[in-house]
């Protein structure tokens, strides 16, 4: 079903006029409001005049989470404080959280982008979905809840942590979708094959986002499950959930482009590339009065398509991710930069003992073990000298990212050094 | 009567204690006595050698992390309650024994090997009991 077909299906034309109307205006609004963009407008010589249509968004500069950072909390908000409703925020590179404030009529818009995404996933008013996102400062949770309750299903605010509990009310309450990570998806599936449960649930849908998975996972776990699931993607920088999310026809993420236009960018010389080409995706909100953001570069890498899709929509399509052109890495939803934990370990006193995060998925749950080498500096001969040691390093990691991590004490040198660039991450996961 | 114990971090892992021992087998250092405590990922291996300082030398040249420490090696008869006796007196204090282990040093004694928690305070109380230490020359001719 479509949500919105007066958007979604219009014409390729259609779209471009309406795409540079709604540009021309975000331009002037954050010109005007925001000193940061306007100074960052001046330095490469724009003023807002100089935007009359999509086609000259090149001529602006690009966002980066660390002009986010640089304005923390509330230095890149359009709107008085009156206005703004809403917070949310998600751990930034250095310890500093990344803000972004919603006006109403943010929400509201945020509310329509998920309704349509549920309603590709064939979520209707008929459904009852529960969401077991973290509810909180992370977008995920109150994103889906909205966006779920505007589409008029019947919402069950789970949360998550609890699986047991999950499924019980899964089977008293006949619920029919699942909004999660793909990685819990997979842990309830798995939980449910083993109780023997798989056929006392009434679910026809999940949404899954928030962190990277194959083409192969979702396969194996609609054939589980019996299920269709769907991959929803957003960012809290651009919105949260429901940026864009695919189809009954899994042919890439539709974009819900009148609101958030995507380029796609060579990640090197931030040339645009050629539909179908891969690159960074970079998106410009095109409505959002909070935070509004110019060319907000994701160091998602993925490619896009115009091509009007078989379900009807005509919204443009950017493929599963091909990974990221930073090192950032995505932990049980959690976005994790090795930065971090650098930073955390220097907190340790002196320079920054050598370490190497092993990331890996056990029983499709993700692990951190941070390896960290035992310089002569931490060595103790005591035991209880060294657990205290291993303790204390978990803990200021864990402050840091927010994640439980197991930390391993190693040998001095026994962790491979690479030649050039320090590599200190060995992910196993397959997500790509 | 202080002795120096060498004291080297070690990786759980297979082969990883004869590599440790290999380094101080090529530098003349001979072993006297060892203990190896351990947890699931590492242990720390406490050895009494023939010659601690070129022995710590030799292992970080080879990178390892170690260190010496001061412990007290005492000596006692073999006969019943030696060392609860040994112990009664060093824990009467309030002083806390971090770990111990035994010393053979091939005489018609049993040695023990000892790290309170108050080293100063402990050897003066043993020197009171009465108590023999073995020494750091001692430990080299063995």
């Amino acid at each position: 079903m479509i949500w919105n077909e007066s958007k979604e299906c219009m014409s390729r034309d259609e779209m471009q006029a309406l795409q540079s109307k709604r540009l021309v205006k975000a331009v002037n609004r954050v010109y005007h409001n925001v000193e940061y963009y306007r100074k960052k407008m001046q330095a490469v010589g724009v003023e807002p005049g100089d935007i009359r249509g999509i086609e000259d968004i090149t001529k602006l500069p690009y966002t980066t989470k660390d002009d986010l950072r640089d304005t923390y909390p509330f230095g890149l908000f359009a709107a008085p404080r009156s206005e703004i409703v809403r917070v949310h925020a998600s751990s930034g590179t250095t310890g500093k959280a990344t803000v972004v404030g919603y006006t109403r009529k943010d929400i509201d818009i945020w509310s329509e982008c998920v309704a349509r995404c549920l309603s590709g996933a064939g979520v209707t008013n008929q459904d009852t979905i529960q969401i077991a996102y973290g509810y909180g400062l992370f977008t995920g949770g109150l994103g889906a809840h909205y966006g779920a309750e505007n589409l008029g299903a019947t919402v069950v605010p789970q949360s998550t942590g609890n699986t047991k509990k999950l499924i019980t009310m899964m089977k008293d309450f006949g619920v029919t979708a699942l909004a999660c990570t793909p990685s819990y998806l997979l842990h309830i599936a798995e939980t449910l094959e083993e109780s023997g449960d798989i056929g006392n649930v009434q679910l026809k849908s999940a949404i899954c986002g928030a962190e990277p998975w194959t083409e192969q996972m979702r396969l194996q776990v609609e054939e589980k499950l019996g299920i269709n699931a769907f991959d929803i993607y957003g960012l809290s920088e651009i919105m949260g959930p429901g940026v864009a999310c695919d189809c009954i026809y899994h042919k890439g993420l539709h974009v819900q482009e009148d609101h958030f236009y995507p380029e796609i960018v060579s990640a090197d010389t931030l040339a645009p590339v050629a539909d179908g080409e891969t690159g960074e995706l970079v998106f410009t909100t095109l409505t959002k009065e909070g935070i509004p953001l110019i060319r907000y570069r994701t160091k998602d890498l993925t490619s896009i398509s115009r091509e009007k899709c078989e379900c009807g929509r005509t919204t443009a399509r950017i493929s599963r991710f091909k990974g990221r052109s930073d090192d950032m890495l995505i932990i049980r939803g959690v976005n994790v930069f090795p930065s971090q934990i650098e930073a955390a370990l220097l907190e340790m006193g002196g320079t920054t003992p050598y370490y190497m995060m092993i990331v890996d998925r056990v029983n499709n749950l993700d692990t951190l073990e941070v390896q960290v080498e035992v310089e002569e500096r931490f060595f103790s001969d005591e035991i209880r000298e060294l657990e205290n040691l291993t303790k204390k390093i978990a803990h200021v990691i864990q402050q840091a990212i927010g994640l439980a991590v197991k930390v391993k004490l190693v040998e001095p040198h026994s962790l491979e050094r690479s030649m050039g660039k320090a590599v200190h991450v060995i992910d196993k996961r397959k997500l790509v | 009567m202080y002795i120096k114990q060498l004291s080297i971090f070690i990786e759980n892992k297979a082969g990883r204690l004869e590599d440790m021992l290999g380094i101080l087998k090529d530098n003349g250092i001979n072993l006297v006595s060892l203990s190896l405590a351990d947890t699931s990922d590492y242990g720390v291996l406490r050895l009494l050698v023939s010659d601690p300082e070129n022995g710590k030398a030799a292992l970080k040249a080879a990178g390892v992390s170690c260190k010496t420490t001061d412990v007290l090696a005492v000596k006692l008869a073999h006969k019943v309650g030696q060392l609860q006796e040994l112990l009664e007196v060093i824990c009467k204090a309030g002083i806390n024994i971090e770990y111990m282990y035994a010393l053979a040093t091939g005489k018609d004694d049993a040695s023990i090997v000892i790290k309170p928690s108050d080293i100063a305070r402990a050897e003066e109380l043993l020197k009171e009991a009465g108590v023999e230490f073995v020494t750091q020359e001692e430990l080299a001719n063995i």
